[in-house]
């Protein structure tokens, strides 16, 4: 499916358009309120289409959208405060449930900050199945926003299609690490286990699958005039703004900013492999779409890297041999009055991480992830904080509604895709 | 890369791969302004307010040598006793600044306060600033002079406390009962 629009490539507007004097508020104008036509609408936070519970408070003069306010926090659950009563080896399981659709991403973020602080080296094989899973985990995340989100504009059958192949996706986690979803399959160091037998030859079957299975989508939205109607010159962010926004991933690229930091910054494997950034200029819901799209294709070809790279290392160690940190091999225990004791003060008292901080970013399916922790040198973090991405997302709805009609607000909502669980940590 | 044009620098560190920068607290926007429009750092990514109070006192288990290095192969290096760092004052505020240019790179802002003491926004400088900055007055308590809706984000406005705060207790909720009411 080559050649799909004939749209311009070229920003729709330029410069800022950011409310002020609060970014993040749309403010209705005083004239228009003395009309007497302004009618406020809650919205949310129970709403099938608010991708969890999101809050808005939205003015309206007929159907126009002329102010706005978001509410968050009905799903603050405390996983930062949480994560500091923990030692470092049980707080990983933590991050896997703030972004319950990339949750290894998230685990990723977290163990890569762990093995900053430590200087912890982690084996090749290591570092190649964390890519491999991790696209797996990009393709998985966006599927279920492309499903979500088609089907909030009403198209149903794309629910259907994505979840048929995120429940492949799914059984491949399934597969590796016994877990359909949160899977802790990354520990500092390296893997929780080996690859299991029998995993290569069904990811292959999957990555042979994929791209027809993209064809399907395509014909059903690409081209469809009811896509295309709903989603075309809405919900528009200048690259200017994206920047001063600080929005990240699709969100930015879809705005025209050739940004990934798997390209920029490249953590894991990222530098030896071939992947194209999918960047479109609009800024407007379509492209976004796009970027989804064509940033499916690019993981499926990564992970079909990392399957050859993969099979080539039969044997190979998958974590890191420092007893300190890494638990002794299961059989050991039996016979080794050492490794007995390593693993006993790992699983009790937990290992203890140097003292300092550090910042440790990664492009999740939803754009700039970012971990930060600090240790006292203790077996506990003493701060940890994540960016989320969808969090800095939610702050572009005043900028991207402000013309928008209150039909299109869920068009809009959902393509910044944004995940409450995420937003509220 | 050296930031010694940076208005009211206090410390550069240099640590992990990462640049700290420890600026004056009064003079924080001027120090954002700068770095913003002369060293090109356009993107803010992230801040993080973090509470230092008991910051090396005695953990359950102490604290293992970090000062020389960490080698894992020398016999009894997990037994050295040594505390941290003292740090300046009770909070820090970090600012993780992206450059999203031709040349990528990262730098950390980072001022100290104490309780009850303003930090200027900067809003002005990077608009992503307002819920960063809502969400640190929400968790953490500190305030932040200027912000334009300075409310708290996640939790309900009629909260009690800060809960990221190390003083605020652990499962501290008080339970109601109802022959109270």
């Amino acid at each position: 499916v080559a050649a799909i629009s004939d749209r311009q490539r070229a920003p729709i507007y330029e410069g800022t358009r950011i409310p002020q004097p609060i970014p993040t508020v749309l403010r209705v104008t005083q004239e228009l309120r003395d009309t007497g036509d302004v009618m406020t609408v809650n919205f949310g936070p129970n709403h099938p289409s608010t991708h969890g519970v999101l809050r808005l408070i939205v003015d309206l003069f007929g159907e126009d959208v002329v102010g706005l306010e978001a509410v968050v926090g009905y799903l603050h659950t405390g996983f930062e405060k949480n994560m500091e009563q923990k030692t470092w080896w049980k707080a990983i399981t933590y991050p896997e449930r703030i972004d319950y659709l990339a949750f290894q991403n998230n685990e990723l973020v977290f163990v890569l900050a762990i093995e900053k602080l430590l200087e912890l080296e982690i084996p090749p094989k290591a570092s190649w199945m964390r890519t491999c899973l991790c696209e797996l985990n990009r393709i998985h995340s966006h599927l279920v926003w492309l499903g979500t989100s088609a089907l909030e504009l009403g198209a149903i059958s794309m629910f259907w299609y994505c979840f048929r192949e995120r429940e492949m996706v799914l059984d491949l986690f399934e597969l590796v690490a016994g877990a359909r979803m949160h899977t802790r399959y990354f520990q500092a160091g390296g893997l929780a286990e080996d690859i299991p037998r029998g995993f290569f030859l069904e990811a292959r079957k999957f990555v042979d699958w994929f791209p027809h299975a993209l064809d399907d989508y395509e014909a059903m939205l690409t081209r469809n005039r009811i896509w295309l109607e709903r989603t075309e010159r809405l919900g528009l962010l200048s690259a200017a703004d994206a920047i001063a926004l600080g929005q990240s991933g699709p969100v930015l690229r879809a705005s025209g900013v050739d940004w990934d930091l798997r390209k920029v910054e490249p953590y894991l494997s990222y530098d030896a492999v071939d992947f194209d950034v999918p960047v479109y200029p609009e800024g407007d819901v379509y492209a976004r779409f796009r970027v989804h799209m064509d940033e499916m294709l690019q993981s499926n070809r990564i992970i079909a890297q990392c399957l050859d790279r993969l099979e080539a290392m039969e044997g190979e160690p998958w974590i890191a041999d420092d007893r300190k940190v890494v638990l002794p091999p299961r059989e050991e225990l039996h016979t080794s009055m050492e490794s007995l004791i390593h693993h006993f003060k790992i699983v009790t008292e937990g290992y203890r991480v140097p003292e300092g901080e550090v910042y440790v970013a990664v492009e999740s399916p939803r754009g700039e992830l970012g971990c930060y922790v600090a240790s006292d040198g203790g077996p506990r973090p003493w701060r940890v904080k994540f960016r989320a991405p969808s969090f800095v997302a939610l702050e572009a709805t005043a900028t991207c509604m402000s013309d928008a009609l209150i039909a299109d607000m869920i068009a809009i909502v959902g393509s910044l895709d944004t995940l409450m669980g995420e937003v509220d940590r | 890369m050296t930031y010694e044009g940076v208005p009211a620098l206090v410390e550069t560190v240099e640590a992990h791969g990462e640049t700290t920068l420890v600026v004056d607290r009064a003079r924080l926007v001027e120090a954002g302004m700068h770095l913003r429009d002369a060293e090109g750092f356009n993107f803010l990514s992230d801040i993080t307010a973090a509470d230092y109070l008991g910051w090396g006192g005695q953990g359950v288990s102490g604290y293992i040598g970090t000062a020389s290095g960490r080698d894992l192969n020398m016999p009894m290096t997990q037994g050295h006793q040594s505390l941290p760092k003292p740090k300046p004052k009770r909070f820090a505020v970090n600012y993780h600044l992206l450059s999203v240019s031709e040349r990528p790179r990262r730098v950390r802002l980072q001022v100290w306060l104490d309780d009850g003491e303003p930090v200027p926004t900067v809003v002005p400088v990077w608009p992503t600033a307002d819920w960063h900055e809502r969400e640190a007055f929400d968790l953490m308590g500190i305030t932040f002079s200027g912000h334009p809706n300075l409310k708290r984000l996640l939790l309900d406005d009629d909260w009690d406390g800060h809960p990221l705060r190390k003083d605020y207790p652990i499962g501290g909720e008080p339970v109601r009962f109802s022959e109270a009411e």
